[in-house]
């Protein structure tokens, strides 16, 4: 049994590692994409110009409605495609250009995570204290320094809860990559049950992976909430 | 082939897909809306250290891709034939759908469980002491005050979840179940037509719209008594967007 | 106005690890298979691919004055990998027929194929026919021939598609399969040369029916990639005829896989 695991060019304990050092990689690379999607997709849908509301309406409509694997074959099959035809469109000598599957599954995965982002975040805006912002004002300060000083503060501490939970989400949705063959921990999984045959025993060290970076998550997070929520007198319930 | 071409030529298959995944969604919400009161009360009620195990199942399938708990559950159970056959088991995990639907089941479970103990936890103590003082039994209480206002408060939540058990159910035909997605993927694999992608993006769409429309009425019908005085907010933002 | 930057930085980086422009050169060649076909193309305990293929691919490369890289891809998303210039060639045990002649285009065949039954054994099946497989479960890997030929003569069976080659054996082991048709050396090999493989044996005639089978295995390009064609082709016949393509083959095989005799 140890020798399945271990590390080396016999057992699969390398493998593994490598896999999850993908995995990780994949979502922290993700993390900024998504959030900077969500702020997008946040200030659009709270735009006073109609069309661009619109717009940020229907992409985290469509993108909230969709399967994430649909999601992350349309852009890995269909983005590749699309670039190349601009591509030539612009300069018809240009040599043919693609997407890794790395990034592929990194703009995937964004989308989905800017769409919920987006929801989120927007409830965080809205639920601000109006008065604080005319305060800023009458005090006389920018737009930007309210926005940095006033606003993003709290949208920080109201946002916080929603965006763990997409956080977390968005590394189990990380699996998914698997099936477009990026060497993630999923997919090194199936590797190793391949070859070995072991199918639960891997299945379920990955299934273990992942509950314990999820775990992990949740720690961190609960201290990120702390954190954020200091000075905050709460109401003894 | 032009994009209506592919939808006349494989429109029956695509159908086949929709239908399954319909099956498939509706199956595993409805064992585990069966299940899920019980394990809520469960979480409400009893001592830390005796809902320990519950709690430790409910983390580990709300910790780990669903789409490893297919493989664990499919793949896995081969390792145990032997024992499964001694048990009388393995007729019900031979058929790859049983192993996809108690997936989705086990998993959906334990979302719902936590949405449903929330939903419980928001219901006034007041309630509850009013059903005593006029006489009621626990179980009585139960059955008219605790679980009706709980699903209420829980409802939205609980739109919410099945909307993310359809769009989970994408991934049955890594095991040969042949759900819209897979189909889709087989359509794609023979024409290398893209637009068929974009059909499937649309069908899933539209389950998903007439699903909310039905929730959303159905969430007036359950609030229709307070309509009158105050219309219940929808708390979650995601079911809020999910309409089309 | 850190924080702005931070992202921009941030998704230039995204972009540019992401979108590398790959010109076809005469240096590198990429080398598209599936990794999960063995003892044609699989992954080793160390990592790395290896097999018939990826080996007959290596030794191409060296011919035409390339260095090799392999790309693992799944089977369902090779064709459009290659047509999204993923990868140069592929060189999966792929069949050339008439569907996939639409798409790309193949070399000379580098080996013959055919397809086979393989059922557990003591199964009690001794017919191979829509009516008497009916009540049964058939297996194969999807988007390949098989899958085509198991959809064409057994309509009324139930048939179970498996996204690898890998996933049908470990199914068809753990007893879930009735009957599945698979690639005659592959399963050959999984039959008579692995642990898990020996559960089931192959039985009735060879498939070879051209309208599934086709002219043989081949390497597939791009269609506008008619040089590297030539080339693949050139360096094909040089290896059959000094002997490196028997060296190879006599590592995986009893038999000579080009003539399969």
């Amino acid at each position: 049994m140890y020798e399945l695991f271990s590390y080396g060019d016999a057992g699969w304990g390398d493998e593994i590692l490598r896999g999850l050092a993908i995995t990780v990689q994949l979502a922290v690379v993700t993390l900024p994409v998504g959030l900077f999607l969500g702020f997008l997709a946040a200030f659009a849908s709270m735009s006073k110009w109609r069309p661009l509301r619109v717009l940020g309406f229907g992409y985290t409509t469509v993108m909230r409605g969709l399967p994430e694997i649909l999601t992350l074959f349309v852009v890995y099959n269909g983005a590749g495609l699309l670039l190349n035809v601009i591509l030539r469109w612009w300069s018809p000598e240009a040599p043919p250009t693609d997407f890794s599957p790395f990034a592929a599954g990194v703009i995937a995965l964004g989308m989905v995570f800017g769409a919920f982002a987006g929801e989120v975040l927007r409830g965080a805006f809205q639920s601000l204290d109006i008065g604080q912002i005319e305060a800023g004002r009458a005090i006389g300060m920018t737009n930007r320094q309210i926005f940095l000083r006033i606003q993003l503060p709290q949208v920080w501490r109201f946002a916080l809860p929603g965006l763990g939970n997409l956080w977390i989400n968005m590394l189990k949705d990380t699996a998914l990559v698997s099936v477009i063959a990026l060497d993630d921990l999923m997919r090194m999984t199936k590797v190793a049950v391949g070859v070995t045959k072991q199918p639960f025993t891997f299945y379920l060290l990955a299934c273990l992976i992942y509950w314990v970076m999820c775990v992990l998550s949740e720690l961190v997070l609960a201290k990120l909430e702390r954190r954020a929520n200091r000075g905050i007198r709460r109401v003894t319930s | 082939m032009n994009p209506i071409e592919i939808l006349i030529d494989y429109w029956p298959r695509l159908l086949d897909g929709a239908l399954m995944t319909i099956k498939l969604t509706f199956l595993g919400a409805l064992i585990a809306a069966l299940v899920s009161p019980g394990f809520a009360l469960i979480r409400v009620r009893v001592s830390p250290l005796a809902q320990a195990p519950l709690r430790l199942y409910v983390s580990f399938m709300r910790g780990t891709p669903i789409l490893a708990q297919l493989f664990l559950i499919f793949y896995g159970s081969g390792q145990f034939r032997p024992a499964l056959e001694d048990w009388g088991l393995w007729t019900f995990f031979r058929d790859p759908f049983n192993c996809a639907l108690l997936a989705f089941a086990l998993n959906s479970t334990a979302y719902q469980t936590e949405i449903l103990r929330g939903g419980i936890m928001g219901v006034p103590q007041g309630e509850i002491e009013a059903a005593k003082a006029v006489g009621m039994t626990w179980r009585k209480t139960l059955a008219r005050v605790v679980f009706p206002h709980a699903y209420r408060i829980a409802w939205p939540a609980l739109g919410n979840e099945f909307i993310l058990l359809m769009k989970a159910s994408a991934l049955a035909s890594v095991v040969t179940v042949f759900d819209l997605m897979g189909r889709t993927r087989q359509v794609f694999s023979k024409t290398f037509d893209f637009s068929v992608y974009l059909w499937a993006a649309l069908i899933y769409l539209f389950m998903t719209a007439v699903f909310v429309f039905v929730w959303r009425q159905a969430e007036r019908y359950l609030s229709r008594h307070i309509e009158a005085r105050e219309r219940p907010r929808t708390t979650t933002p995601t079911v809020k967007g999910t309409q089309a | 106005m850190r924080l702005w930057n931070t992202i921009a930085a941030t998704l230039a980086l995204a972009a540019a690890g992401g979108a590398t422009a790959t010109a076809v050169s005469a240096e590198t060649l990429r080398l598209g298979t599936e990794g999960a076909y063995p003892p044609f193309n699989y992954i080793e305990a160390n990592g790395e691919i290896a097999g018939f293929d990826v080996e007959i691919g290596q030794e191409l490369c060296k011919r035409m004055g390339a260095e090799c890289e392999v790309v693992a891809q799944d089977w369902d998303g090779i064709i459009p990998g290659l047509l999204a210039n993923k990868y140069d060639f592929i060189i999966a045990s792929m069949f050339i027929t008439e569907e996939r002649k639409k798409q790309v285009d193949f070399t000379d065949p580098y080996y013959l194929a055919a397809m086979t039954h393989v059922l557990p054994k003591g199964s009690d099946i001794t017919e191979f026919t829509n009516e008497t497989l009916s009540d049964k479960v058939i297996g194969a890997q999807s988007g390949t021939t098989q899958a085509d030929y198991v959809e064409a003569t057994y309509p009324d069976a139930d048939i179970r598609l498996y996204p690898t080659q890998d996933e049908v054996n470990l199914d068809m082991a753990s007893g879930r399969i009735d009957v599945q048709v698979g690639d005659m050396l592959p399963m050959l090999d999984w039959t008579t040369k692995t642990e898990d493989g020996s559960c089931c044996e192959l039985a009735g005639e060879p498939i070879t029916d051209p309208a599934f089978v086709g002219e043989g295995v081949g390497i597939a390009v791009r269609q506008e990639d008619d040089e590297l064609r030539e080339k693949l082709n050139a360096a094909l016949a040089e290896i059959r005829a000094d002997g490196t393509y028997k060296a190879i083959n006599d590592k995986y095989f009893d038999i000579d896989v080009y003539t399969m005799k």
